[in-house]
């Protein structure tokens, strides 16, 4: 387990000196520096500015020091918002996104397991079709369809809720948004937990236990619902991929101050550091979050060791 | 004796003759069942349909994509003037605009699942045949490659190279041909290793014939049911970087851009969002359909 936790951590280090270098490299093919604008500034202000962010050195060098400073957790200024640093921005936007993707992630867990659960123990049930149909919409509906639909009905139709907007963490403002992300995410759970749940269920162990005379309950919670959660858990990491994802239409579509809004905004601004420093982070964060996803696999399943 | 055995050739001749007799090829078989499949025929059927209707109906239609009708502007679906779908906030025919924007989605669907599918199969093949450390190298790219949250990279790369249409196909490509490359590469080793690749060896074939009689068409299945499973996934991602502002620009559009458009005024006029909105969804919809349905045709152990 420890040999396998340590090889797994280390197969991180190169993924994400791969995507910092690549982005990095990406962002000097770019035409123009942060200092070009129609008013010339004299060759001597230049020379002090460019050697202050080190942009007189060669590429290497400034590609270390923008390494260093990331180790320090520094993502760099801000190229269009004055006065704000990217970890500023960072720190306000972060708390909104991981409360709503956080909230929606757990929920849908909790639904799409019960759902996914009852529609493999009643198949061909109004449950069980609910499932595939969620599943269904699901894979075709795209989110941002879906989004602008949710706020028609229950913002515009039914004038119950917000159509978008923030206001401190206030619970209204959140339903919509949470709801979009952990409809997403519960026609996939829901999906697999039925299908390995129905697989398990035909296995010889569970026959056994039948055999013995378990009641169903029993077997269910006892027996089957442990190993028909793997796959579940093996999904977890592409979903919170894909949440990432989900969050940056969510939070266009809700308009909420997330990361996924400021990315946006970054990209409709050319605001280069922004942008490179949230795709770093979010990186980052992905990586670690595949990383726990299969420590928790290998963890759960002796099996499994590469 | 002679006489014996032309009857023989004759009687096998006249055998083989007989179409209740002949020789079925796998993939004819799959070819009927796949129309049995009758989900993944009408869904083919509606694909096909909106396909032509994005090449051919901007021809036939009298409006233009980028015209303002200055006499409608925001009308709801009508016979008048030929408004069908109404027009959008500036007068211009939303039939026509989501037909020209389909065009430009379905092209991007099209070139970068082309793309992505043979970078996709070179690595994957190459990856399979080769095998030991370079084996080990490429599939721990592809590996690396599922780790990083794409659509943000996406947004990075068209931010900085700009949103030129070639582009924006690269963009989707580079992150599009993973799966490929992972399926191709365990088919190819599965391949490698089978009885009749052996045989096949063994009788002195030659290594270009192995692989272009026995390895290729075993491998054309499974490619065939990836690339259905990636277009709907592009044209997603495509609809995506438009809807977040960072696909093709105006007056230029997609289903995309239709729908970002639509979202901004669907309080008042609905329909621009619903239209785009339904054109998308059918397309995926029909093409996750299809890909079900070849599945289930090219891979019969699999149901």
């Amino acid at each position: 387990m420890w040999s396998y936790t340590f090889r797994r951590v280390l197969m991180t280090i190169p993924t994400l000196l791969a995507v910092i270098t690549v982005c990095y490299l990406l962002l000097h093919l770019t035409p123009g520096g942060p200092f070009d604008s129609e008013r010339k500034v004299s060759a001597a202000v230049l020379a002090n500015l460019q050697a202050k962010y080190h942009l007189d050195l060669p590429l290497w060098q400034q590609y270390l020091y923008y390494l260093k400073s990331l180790l320090q957790g520094d993502l760099g200024a801000s190229f269009r918002y004055a006065d704000w640093s990217v970890n500023d921005l960072v720190a306000k936007a972060l708390p909104v996104s991981a409360t709503i993707g956080g909230l929606s992630l757990l929920l849908s867990l909790l639904i799409g397991v019960t759902l996914g659960t009852f529609a493999a123990l009643r198949q061909n049930s109004a449950v069980d079709y609910l499932v595939m149909l969620l599943g269904n919409i699901g894979s075709v509906v795209p989110s941002f369809v879906m989004g602008p639909v949710l706020i028609l009905i229950f913002a515009i139709w039914l004038p119950w809720l917000p159509a978008g907007g923030w206001m401190d963490f206030d619970v209204r403002y959140m339903l919509l948004p949470m709801a979009l992300l952990t409809f997403i995410n519960v026609s996939t759970i829901g999906r697999v937990m039925r299908g390995s749940l129905i697989e398990v269920m035909s296995s010889n162990f569970i026959r056994t236990a039948r055999a013995k005379g378990l009641p169903t309950r029993t077997i269910v919670l006892r027996h089957a619902f442990k190993p028909a959660l793997m796959p579940v858990v093996s999904v977890l990491g592409p979903l919170a991929i894909s949440s990432i994802t989900a969050a940056i239409v969510t939070e266009s579509v809700f308009s909420l101050p997330g990361i996924g809004k400021l990315i946006v905004n970054g990209a409709a601004n050319r605001d280069y550091t922004l942008v490179l420093g949230l795709v770093v982070l979010i990186t980052v964060l992905t990586v670690l979050i595949n990383l726990l996803v299969d420590l928790a696999y290998a963890w759960l399943d002796p099996k499994i060791r590469y | 004796m002679t006489a014996k055995r032309t009857t023989l050739s004759d009687t096998l001749s006249a055998a083989l003759d007989n179409p209740s007799v002949r020789g079925r090829s796998p993939w004819r078989d799959a070819r009927e069942r796949f129309f049995r499949n009758k989900a993944a025929v009408a869904s083919l059927v509606l694909l096909a349909l909106i396909t032509l209707a994005c090449v051919f109906g901007p021809m036939l239609l009298p409006h233009s994509y980028e015209d303002t009708d200055w006499d409608a502007m925001s009308l709801g679906p009508t016979l008048v003037n030929w408004h069908l779908f109404g027009t959008d906030e500036l007068g211009r025919d939303l039939l026509v605009r989501c037909l020209i924007g389909g065009r430009i989605s379905l092209t991007v669907g099209v070139l970068a699942t082309l793309a992505s599918v043979t970078l996709g199969i070179a690595w994957g093949a190459t990856a399979g045949f080769i095998g030991g450390k370079v084996d080990t190298v490429m599939m721990r790219i592809v590996d690396m490659m599922y780790a990083v949250p794409y659509l943000l990279i996406a947004i990075l790369m068209v931010t900085l190279l700009g949103r030129e249409f070639y582009l924006v196909v690269l963009t989707i490509t580079v992150f599009s041909w993973m799966d490929m490359a992972r399926v191709v590469r365990g088919q190819t080793l599965a391949i490698k290793s089978r009885e009749y690749i052996e045989a096949a060896h063994a009788i002195g074939v030659s290594t270009p014939a192995i692989i272009f009689r026995h390895i290729v068409p075993n491998l054309l299945g499974i490619v065939v049911i990836y690339t259905t499973v990636t277009v709907p996934g592009v044209i997603l991602t495509e609809s995506v970087l438009s809807f977040l502002g960072l696909g093709v620009q105006e007056p230029m559009t997609s289903w995309g851009v239709l729908i970002e458009d639509g979202t901004g005024v669907m309080e008042s006029t609905p329909w621009i969002l619903l239209f785009p909105a339904l054109l998308l969804s059918l397309t995926l919809y029909s093409a996750n359909y299809i890909g079900d349905g070849l599945r289930d045709a090219l891979d019969p152990k699999d149901r």
